[in-house]
């Protein structure tokens, strides 16, 4: 038994630490905080991973990735956390791009990595759909081909950020067998495309950050088809594996944690500190420790990464785990905060604790979708019981 | 003696352990191997029914096969003729010990009684005792407990007043481990301070024959023989003290550091257990015309108990680590043991309620194992601090 990092790793954690602390300016971290500008402040800041050659962690060397071991994403992603920067977007560098580089033809790697990995596109994802959520091989948006063309009608939704994008990755059904998960496709669809119409959809959070995504005749070069037709279930699982690292989002948490502290120790009345009364203390410490197990979790999942296995269904454990940790904190938070944490106030806060308690109450309203996104940590449970517990 | 043990230099010269991992290493992985061939042949779980209906409630022929197997040498130093074994060393044993629900007094005569009198400062007692314990020929008890005291370990009124060279204890002592069967004691007693004062207690070296020493002994639900003592009068030899006058809090606190860690991976071993026979159970079980293991309620409930097993070990083999790695520091280390004791209690709880609940009336019977596990797993959260204690102490070092 051996939680030490080695010396190598000890001085990768320095520079990816001075890199943040040179990089991630007050000004971005001040914006990205505000949460108004999701789409500047996105593409501002993943052009300077990219200059800097750390924008694509699960990508190979030689397509412009990183090439980092499972520790090396462990310590970069701690080191972003405690800097309070954002995660990139993932729909590109960490879902589509994958997806294009592992089963993608040599014209599609050449036309849409570069373009990803330099931020240029936005991409959004195209899975779920008002009758396929969880169940997602019920899905039924139909592409027929066409001549060189497949016609697309149905309809997408859930789909984050569709109003930035300017791509959008589909799965649509080319194909009707026994077997629902086979006749599905994976397809590319510029979002400029005559026939598609996003509408809004807003959330408890006061928000646009969702959308439905409508296709109506909808007409996409076959060429945009990745790997065979019919296959495109088989891609979309494989692209689970590279989500993996980061899925706990312990280091987001820790994070989260430090800030309550810092928040209870400022909230005094005749007893003395937030902080010091005993029974806010023990649902801190609840939460603490369970945090702490989950984070030994994860680093026993990295070690045994490093040693050569791949991560097994374990991971909906980290999933399940971590964003139940994740709802408790936002609630604690809004609970250290009381009542301003109810502020519908986005910009010209009255004092620091009327923007705490606004973006408090927005990451605790948003932050009911973790436990359903991802597969919903119930459709989690029936992975572990049939895969683990064989059930 | 040592048959199946070395003193391997190269233990730390594994490859292995010089990179991040969080598992047992090829020698350890060995040793638990070996124990579970043993067990498997001689400790059933109706074998072990057996000794624990006898009249000492543990086997002494057992004993002495863990001495000639080297068990008992684990937790001590070469010098004494021991194997040298660390934390992670305990911890990998009391796992094994947990699986079968052991009655032996491992934990109460390695762990408690060996591991204060190998940290104290009495080289003589030392050299000569701990010998007798790796041969198997020494069973021994720590008696800190007072029935006013709870879990708190300087809440002592025994009274320890120097006289010459001797010292005259007085007070009584409750809920002994292995009391009942021990040759000697270790008894904590104030030579100065307040009732709960931290500065003047002392440990002393008790022999079970001592004049005004009465032993009073008693099963617990786990099938432990326990006992209370009372000390009238009890002459003993300023020799005997086990650490500098007055300070001995610290040796019983760094020593019932190890019994928390080690009573942990023990409970880690009965959950595991628990979990294992729980999912067998409900995929034979039918109900309604199907193995109730198809039932989703079911399943899932099973899945929370696969993760509270899985937070546990990843706690325990964190604290392991954070305890032998040089670089974390005493009270971060502290800190972590306080948490894995707070997460055992919550987690041993819910494991046991819901292997209990899942086998339905079977789970309440004496006949089947799973109540026996869900005793012991009670017991090792009621010694030395529940729950909340734990996490109350985890509160006032972290906050």
């Amino acid at each position: 038994m051996n939680n030490s990092f080695s010396a190598e790793d000890l001085e990768f954690q320095k520079e990816v630490r001075e890199f943040f602390a040179t990089e991630f300016t007050d000004d971005l971290r001040e914006r990205a905080k505000l949460g108004s500008q999701v789409k500047e402040v996105a593409t501002e800041w993943q052009r300077k991973l990219y200059e800097k050659g750390w924008i694509a962690l699960d990508w190979p060397k030689e397509l412009g990735g990183t090439g980092w071991t499972a520790v090396q994403k462990f310590i970069f992603e701690n080191e972003r956390c405690n800097a309070g920067a954002p995660d990139v977007v993932p729909f590109g560098l960490k879902m589509v791009g994958p997806v294009i580089f592992s089963f993608g033809n040599d014209e599609q790697k050449a036309r849409f990595l570069p373009r990803i990995l330099r931020s240029e596109d936005w991409w959004c994802q195209g899975y779920s759909e008002p009758g396929a959520g969880s169940d997602l091989a019920a899905l039924k948006t139909k592409a027929v081909l066409e001549g060189d063309e497949y016609v697309i009608n149905g309809a997408k939704i859930w789909t984050t950020y569709a109003q930035y994008a300017d791509w959008i990755f589909c799965l649509v059904r080319t194909g009707n067998f026994d077997k629902r998960q086979h006749g599905i496709s994976f397809i590319l669809i510029d979002m400029k495309s005559e026939g598609i119409t996003v509408n809004p959809i807003h959330t408890i959070d006061n928000r646009h950050t969702l959308n439905e995504v409508v296709f109506d005749n909808v007409r996409v070069p076959a060429e945009n088809l990745i790997g065979v037709e019919n296959q495109g279930w088989t891609y979309a699982k494989a692209l689970l594996a590279h989500e993996r690292t980061s899925i706990a989002g312990v280091a987001d948490s820790k994070r989260w944690l430090e800030d309550i502290k810092t928040l209870a120790a400022k909230q005094t009345n005749a007893n003395g500190p937030l902080i010091e009364d005993p029974q806010f203390q023990s649902r801190l410490s609840d939460i603490e420790i369970e945090l702490k197990a989950l984070e030994y979790t994860e680093l026993r999942v990295i070690a045994s990464m490093s040693s050569g296995q791949t991560p097994g269904p374990e991971s909906s454990l980290l999933k399940i785990k971590g964003t139940e940790i994740q709802q408790q904190l936002q609630e604690l938070r809004m609970e250290t905060i009381g009542g301003y944490a109810g502020s519908l106030v986005d910009e010209d806060f009255a004092n620091d604790l009327q923007q705490a308690g606004s973006m408090a109450r927005r990451s605790y309203m948003y932050g009911r979708a973790a436990t359903i996104y991802g597969g919903s940590n119930e459709v989690q449970r029936n992975v572990i019981a049939k895969a683990v517990l064989s059930l | 003696m040592n048959q199946s043990l070395e003193n391997t230099e190269q233990r730390s010269v594994d490859s292995q352990e010089n990179k991040m991992n969080f598992e047992f290493n090829e020698e350890q992985q060995m040793l638990k191997e070996s124990m579970q061939r043993w067990f498997q042949d001689n400790y059933s779980f109706e074998q072990r029914t057996v000794i624990a209906n006898s009249d000492d409630g543990f086997s002494r022929e057992h004993w002495e096969t863990f001495a000639e197997l080297g068990w008992l040498s684990i937790p001590f130093a070469e010098d004494f003729g021991g194997y040298g074994g660390n934390i992670i060393d305990t911890a990998a044993c009391m796992e094994e010990f947990g699986k079968v629900l052991l009655l032996e007094p491992a934990f109460p005569t390695l762990i408690l009684f060996g591991g204060l009198i190998q940290a104290g400062n009495n080289s003589a007692a030392a050299e000569s005792i701990i010998p007798q314990i790796i041969e198997g020929k020494v069973l021994g008890a720590l008696a800190s407990n007072e029935v006013q005291a709870r879990f708190d370990l300087s809440n002592i009124a025994t009274t320890a007043s120097e006289e010459g060279d001797e010292f005259v204890l007085n007070g009584s002592k409750s809920l002994v481990l292995g009391g009942a069967h021990a040759d000697h004691y270790i008894v904590s007693a104030r030579s100065s301070g307040e009732q709960t004062d931290d500065d003047g207690i002392n440990l002393f070296l008790v022999d079970k024959d001592a004049a005004g020493l009465t032993v009073s002994p008693y099963k617990l639900m786990d099938g432990q023989q326990v006992a209370d003592l009372q000390l009238d009068g009890v002459r003993i030899g300023a020799d005997k003290l086990l650490n500098e006058k007055g300070n001995g809090y610290a040796l019983l606190e760094s020593v019932l550091q190890s019994a928390h860690v080690a009573l942990s991976a023990e409970a880690l071993g009965i959950m595991q257990k628990l979990n294992a026979t729980t999912v067998e159970y409900t995929k034979t079980r039918e109900q309604f015309g199907v193995p109730i293991s198809s039932f989703q309620v079911l399943q899932h409930r099973m899945v929370d108990t696969f993760m509270a097993y899985e937070q546990t070990k990843s706690l325990l083999y964190g604290t392991l680590c954070e305890l032998t790695d040089g670089t974390t520091s005493a009270e971060e280390a502290d800190m972590t043991v306080k948490a894995l004791r707070t997460i055992v209690a919550k987690y041993g709880k819910l494991v046991g309620d819901e292997a209990i609940q899942m086998h339905g009336g079977m789970g309440i019977t004496d006949e089947l194992d799973v109540g026996h596990y869900v005793k012991r797993l009670m017991m090792i959260n009621l010694l030395f601090g529940n729950g909340d204690f734990f996490q109350k102490q985890y509160n006032q070092l972290a906050y």
